[in-house]
């Protein structure tokens, strides 16, 4: 097999050609859009039989991505932050139609300020709405992803969206050597889409997101969604079993690097998790016993498999790309809540913040965050929150105030 | 019942083509189910009656936020073809998504044609005039096959009729309490769809039901984007009493305020002018929320107003006519 130089976008388009994506509804926004643009060149040089509709907003996007899933047909979409967030009605929304898709989020810090790089406050705000979530760290898992997305979305035991996450600029603009499946195979993994019974056409009628009155029926609704993303973890592991049994690429609901033997381990999602991969290798080599547990799925969240990987642990720096202002990191209560009472699990679960709106960790955070978790271990108590920031960011922020300042002073004297 | 207006023109006239010239040529099935909990004397389910019955079951309505949410509460449905409710702003995206399926799957060959929907989105006047503006206008851009169906009741209806971009001058809702009502104007939704130039456009009430199922079976035989807008008389937001919705209905049309019109190939054509025009006052007293206007004393500069603009609209479609 042959490996091309790719970026996560044009990952993210092979992912959805070769999953033979029928109807594609889009809408452009950095750094997203070339996701798009790549799969309308295909449609226009005749290369993908699709139909690529450019909607007015995501919000419509999402709807009409919902509306064709529910009448049929194999739906691909994707968006970016303030996308993903205009489109937030209907990504809680369409759900509940069990009607599969997959939507690629290429995340972006959400304003205000405004900014172009990636965090993931974007993905995380789509959590609770019903879509699986799948987070990829590599180009090749981007595409990789798509096709196990698809099919865990379609299985008749699961039948929700699934939404496969990248990292603006550090995955969406990277080429990496990327070994694109040869049709046929993709084929063979991931059959025509089956609409079961949800579709609309003459002589079966359907009817679609109705209301009920009354919270016993919406509960009973709302449980049902619950209870098939759940049991979509027993589904993902069969079917990424079979994806490396056919392809030869294994990913796990949780990938565990160098963790089995180590006392501390980093936590986190994306594309940063191979700067901890570095700092790991790094650590391992002056003698530390760390590790890395990062979940691929956080939707559903693999609560067995992450206590698993992290029994007898003695403490994990779980870094948080996002922040839920007043609280802090969201996967440091997610993981909090997933390990809390349970006998052998680490004691010490320390929170840093950090990479937001593509600010870089370097290695010597990762080095200075298992230090300080190292630290609270032995001190036998969990340190309040970090968030991450160097004397020199700081120092480059003062000048650019000092010039703020200096503008709006020139402003007031004339 | 028909007396009152003026023969429709000749050179306008669909006679031969319509199979609905009487009152009797009405569809006598009625195929949306009963039991709705829609309020008695609803003008917008009068109106979903009669143009369902024409349209048929073939079809699959898409939905936003407002009262006929309701009409389809799990696990009933009054419509014997299919329902997607999706949100108040992105109905007519639903519509884009379901159309473009459908013609993939006729493309592939993976329905026949017999199989195929008429796709229908059906709307309040707060999603048709505003919230779902955005939407709507990127259809017709997108020349989407479907019928848009507005039914009007001039408020936010659903949440207690608030005012709305459809809420006419003077009106009294439940944000516009004051002695002068409501502000600002109904805004021209026929106008803007016009200015799209799409396939279609037409006014109707469910009480002149001939004029209604002519329009209806012409959308029907059209393709492309093709809007209905049903004035539907609202006894609950227009504080009324539900025996007098036909009443009303009637007074909207014979005093003018609710001209009955399509729009064709660049063309508008009044399908039911008014011959000696009845005042404005008469439809207006009819209706709690004009009751400000003559209580406890009469507010003449602002029936002065209203009755003025309807005189203008009207003089302006005299002047079109003899251009
Ligand atoms: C995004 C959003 N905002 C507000 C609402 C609350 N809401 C439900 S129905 C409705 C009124 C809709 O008005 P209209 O389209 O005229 O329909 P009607 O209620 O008059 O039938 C509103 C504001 C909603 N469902 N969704
Ligand atoms: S409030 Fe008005 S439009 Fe809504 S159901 Fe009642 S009568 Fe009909
Ligand atoms: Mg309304």
């Amino acid at each position: 097999m042959t490996r091309t130089l790719i970026t996560g976008n044009a990952a993210a388009a092979w992912g959805a050609r070769l999953a033979g994506a029928e109807y594609v509804p889009a809408f452009p926004i950095t750094p997203q859009t070339e996701i798009i643009e790549t799969l309308a060149g295909w449609i226009d040089a005749g290369e993908m039989d699709c139909r690529l509709v450019t909607l007015e907003s995501e919000h419509s996007m999402i709807t009409a991505a919902g509306a064709a899933a529910s009448t049929g047909v194999r739906v691909f979409s994707a968006t970016s932050s303030q996308g993903l967030l205009y489109a937030m009605e209907m990504i809680y929304a369409v759900p509940g139609y069990r009607a599969p898709f997959v939507l690629v989020n290429v995340s972006r810090g959400v304003q205000t300020p405004v900014t172009l790089e990636p965090d993931h406050n974007d993905v995380l705000a789509a959590r609770d709405s019903g879509f699986l979530q799948l987070h990829c760290a590599t180009c090749q898992e981007v595409l990789d992803s798509i096709l196990i997305a698809y099919r865990l979305a379609e299985d008749h035991r699961v039948r929700l969206p699934a939404l496969v996450n990248l990292d603006g600029f550090y995955l969406s603009f990277t080429r990496e050597p990327v070994e694109i499946p040869d049709p046929a195979a993709a084929g063979r993994f991931l059959p025509p889409y089956d609409p079961e019974s949800t579709r609309f056409h003459a002589g079966e009628p359907v009817s679609q997101g109705v209301a009920v009155l009354g919270g016993a029926y919406y509960s009973y609704f709302r449980y049902q969604q619950h209870l098939a993303a759940q049991r979509a973890l027993a589904v993902y592991d069969e079917v990424a079993a079979e994806f490396a049994q056919q392809f030869g690429r294994r990913y796990d609901a949780v990938e565990a690097y160098r963790s089995e033997d180590a006392e501390i381990v980093f936590f986190m999602i994306g594309s940063f998790s191979t700067k901890a991969k570095d700092a790991v290798d790094r650590l391992r080599e002056a003698g530390q016993a760390v590790g890395l547990v990062r979940p691929r799925l956080l939707r559903p969240f693999p609560a067995e498999a992450l206590r698993r990987a992290l029994e007898g642990k003695k403490g994990v720096a779980v870094i948080d790309q996002n922040l839920s202002m007043g609280m802090g990191g969201v996967l440091h209560g997610e993981l909090a809540a997933a390990l809390y009472g349970r006998a052998g699990m680490p004691p010490v679960l320390a929170s840093f913040i950090g990479g937001l709106g593509g600010r870089d960790i370097a290695a010597e955070e990762f080095c200075e965050m298992a230090a300080v978790t190292r630290r609270a271990c032995t001190e036998g108590s969990t340190p309040p929150p970090r968030l991450l920031y160097t004397a020199d960011e700081l120092r480059q922020m003062r000048k650019l105030q000092t010039v703020a300042h200096a503008e709006r002073m020139e402003g007031k004297t004339t | 019942m028909e007396s009152g207006f003026l023969e429709v023109p000749e050179e306008m006239s669909d006679e031969t083509i319509t199979v609905y010239k009487h009152m009797k040529d009405l569809p006598s099935s009625r195929l949306l189910g009963a039991g709705t909990p829609m309020c008695a004397g609803c003008g917008g389910l009068l109106a979903i009656h009669q143009i369902y019955d024409i349209l048929g079951e073939k079809t699959v309505f898409v939905n936003a936020a407002g009262c006929m949410t309701l009409l389809t509460v799990y696990p009933h449905t009054p419509f014997r073809g299919s329902w997607l409710y999706t949100a108040m702003a992105s109905a007519p995206a639903g519509a884009q998504g379901v159309r473009d399926a459908l013609d993939v799957q006729l493309a592939r060959g993976r329905i026949k044609a017999d199989e195929d929907l008429q796709v229908v989105v059906l709307t309040g006047d707060g999603a048709a005039y505003g919230m779902g503006m955005s939407s709507t206008s990127g259809a017709i851009e997108q020349g989407l096959d479907f019928i848009y169906v507005c039914y009007d009741n001039e408020g936010y209806a659903n949440t207690g009729q608030q005012s709305s971009p459809a809420t006419p001058h003077g009106a009294r809702t439940s944000t516009s309490t004051g002695a002068q009502g409501f502000g600002g104007y109904k805004k021209d939704l026929f106008a803007i769809w016009a200015a799209h130039r799409p396939a279609y456009v037409a006014t109707v009430i469910g009480t002149e039901p001939v004029d209604l199922a002519r329009k209806i079976e012409k959308a029907k035989g059209l393709k492309g984007p093709r809007l209905i807008i049903a004035l539907s008389p609202c006894p609950t937001g227009w504080d009324f009493d539900p025996r007098e919705t036909v009443e009303i209905g009637h007074l909207a049309v014979k005093t003018g305020i609710w001209p009955l019109k399509e729009y064709e190939n660049g063309k508008v054509t009044h399908t039911r002018p008014p011959s000696r025009r009845a005042p404005v006052e008469e439809y207006l007293e009819k209706q709690g929320r004009f009751a400000h206007l003559f209580h406890p004393r009469r507010n003449e500069a602002l029936l002065a107003e209203i009755q003025a603009r309807v005189d203008d609209y009207w003089a302006g479609v005299e002047e079109s006519h003899l251009t």
